[in-house]
């Protein structure tokens, strides 16, 4: 799996769902609508400013609140490449995974992330480095079938490759 | 070494007897969407071409939280929902019904159900012992289309709640007090199981209420014995079969316990933004408000009416203040009608939204302008729930919620409440 690194942008804790894509704007799932309203109750120009490969750095029980599934979306869309938090909330942290957007925990890390910083994260490997403070943090490696879930893009396309892969061979 | 109520519904449905911290494969018993997650199943679905049900009868798409539909597209969403549910022979709860837990509550929930949901507050049937949880909509998809998902066994962490609440205290104020002792993430992953003998008399209505808020500590699933009032509630709904005894072993092994004695617990609010900022009505009183909400899945019951009607009768909303009640269900908006409370709310000034979500989660019905405050008796009071980032939003009880929308700042029930005693 590819190594991912970008420039951070950082959020405190408890980040809800609906500061992540508040419910006025879930008149769509499509996933580039979404995106123009990314964290937008947390900071409004955040769509804007974010750019391709940015990672969100969080505070704990990042995800909180309605399981709407269009929160990892939109961050997704955004082009976010990654949400490193001290911890996700339950059905956040279900959801990212399903529709193949790479999560981590790491409360090390996200204690001394400043914004702006630049920092890579090694899935397979469960590393986070702060390169402008070059530090390594230790972060749960992704099991291997999450990270074949997230590489086929989520849950759906994985299972899709799967059906494909099996009317294939049958 | 005995089982925590997690543990043995979840023992029972897999066959075998299993343990917090495994990973089974449950069979799904109730799987249900509403109309902001259940299109994004339905496409989930037709992406890969499964567009089938693994048990009609028991998946449920429900439309209450843009009921009726305020705008185009999300009409179209209900189309969608429509033709699924037409395809595939589930079933449709369309506009006007009411929320979807609890339409749960009154037509699925039993004790020993595995009951998955795409909205955060499926963990309301736990007061019915099912156990119950909300999920993402890929998630409920697959549950829908294979009638089985994976569950990681949660820890326990027990409630005990002891002695009789005081007038004007109820189990929204023991929700809210516990989940500001916890905190937004105290029970992240785990089951909340409550227990004591508070639990033992207290009516189902109530239960619901705190089963339904145990996500907001984070919780996967807010459990509640079954018992004597647990077998009068399906009884009164016409499921007598559904009943079944079912609670923890004796000897379960809890992560926590955590003892709450209520006799002399106060009124709670959660102040903005977030539902673990709670403090006693005492520190709040004299707030000013614009908006009250009383309704949802938290507090939109019959009894939850009844409390209300009886705060309000012979008054009138105070000058400038929007008091809006949505009955929970079709159910329990007919048999508030019946009782005259409807008319005594009415008299009063209040306004009635049909049976459904109303403006708990902001997208029709009651957004708040720039700078106005709200007292909801729903369950989340995040920045922009109500549609507008520039609002502020309290929540408490719907005696708080009556008491309040008669003075236009936030009120003690009791006053009112002791006052009406000593007429």
């Amino acid at each position: 799996m590819r190594q991912l690194k970008g420039k951070i942008w950082v959020f405190g804790d408890d980040i809800d769902t609906d500061a992540i894509i508040p419910a006025r704007h879930l008149n769509t799932s499509v996933p580039r609508e979404l995106a123009l309203h990314c964290m937008e109750d947390a900071d409004p120009t955040f769509a804007e400013k974010v750019g391709e490969g940015d990672i969100i750095v969080a505070g704990s029980n990042f995800g909180c609140g309605s399981s709407r599934e269009h929160a990892p979306i939109a961050i997704k869309a955004a082009k976010v490449a990654c949400v490193i938090a001290e911890s996700f909330a339950r059905i956040f942290y279900r959801n990212a995974i399903n529709i193949g957007l790479p999560i981590l925990e790491c409360p090390e890390a996200v204690r001394e992330a400043k914004e702006g910083h630049e920092v890579a994260v090694d899935l397979a490997r469960g590393l986070v480095s702060n390169v402008t403070l070059q530090r390594t943090y230790n972060a749960v490696a992704f099991p291997e079938f999450m990270q074949a879930i997230i590489g086929a893009g989520g849950l759906i396309d994985f299972v899709k490759e799967g059906l494909e892969e099996g009317s294939r061979h049958g | 070494m005995g089982l925590t109520l997690a543990e043995k519904i979840l023992s029972q449905r897999v066959g075998h007897t299993v343990k917090a911290g495994q990973i089974v494969i449950a069979p799904v018993d109730v799987a249900l969407t509403q109309d902001g997650t259940g299109p994004l199943a339905v496409r989930q679905l037709q992406k890969i071409g499964l567009e089938k049900v693994a048990n009609p009868d028991n998946t449920i798409l429900y439309i209450d939280h843009a009921a009726p539909s305020p705008r185009r597209e999300l009409s179209n969403d209900h189309v969608l929902l429509r033709e699924f549910a037409h395809k595939t022979g589930c079933r449709l709860s369309d506009v006007g019904a009411g929320v979807c837990h609890q339409l749960i509550a009154e037509n699925y929930g039993a004790p020993g159900r595995v009951i998955i949901g795409a909205d955060s507050h499926t963990c309301t049937a736990g007061a019915l012992a099912a156990f119950a949880t909300g999920m993402g909509s890929t998630d409920v998809a697959m549950g829908m289309a294979l009638g089985k998902t994976w569950f990681r066994v949660p820890e326990s962490i027990q409630v005990r709640i002891t002695g009789k609440l005081p007038v004007g205290v109820y189990a929204k104020d023991i929700i809210l007090y516990l989940i500001g002792m916890l905190g937004a993430d105290g029970a992240t992953y785990k089951a909340l199981e409550f227990t004591g003998d508070a639990i033992a008399t207290m009516p189902m209505a109530e239960r619901l209420t705190l089963s339904n808020m145990a996500v907001e500590a984070g919780a996967k699933v807010g459990l509640i014995a079954s018992d004597t009032v647990t077998k009068a509630y399906l009884e009164e709904q016409g499921r007598s079969g559904d009943y079944k005894p079912l609670s923890a072993d004796e000897d379960a092994q809890y992560q926590k316990t955590m003892e709450l004695d209520v006799s002399s617990l106060e009124p709670i609010l959660a102040a903005p933004h977030t539902v673990d900022n709670t403090h006693t009505v005492s520190d709040l009183v004299g707030t000013p408000i614009d908006q009250v909400f009383i309704g949802s899945c938290t507090n939109g019951r019959l009894e939850d009416l009844a409390i209300v009607a009886d705060i309000m009768k012979g008054g009138h909303v105070a000058p400038g203040v929007r008091c809006i009640v949505v009955p929970a269900s079709r159910q329990v908006f007919v048999a508030a009608l019946q009782k005259g409370y409807i008319e005594t709310l009415v008299e009063a000034g209040a306004i009635i939204l049909a049976p459904g979500c109303g403006p708990c989660v902001g997208v029709h019905e009651g957004i708040l302008g720039d700078g106005e405050v709200s007292l909801n008796t729903s369950n989340r009071n995040f920045q922009g729930r109500l549609g507008n980032p520039q609002a502020f939003i309290y929540l408490g009880s719907p005696a708080v919620a009556a008491a309040s929308a008669l003075t236009g700042v936030i009120t003690d029930p009791r006053e009112v409440l002791n006052h009406a005693a000593g007429r």
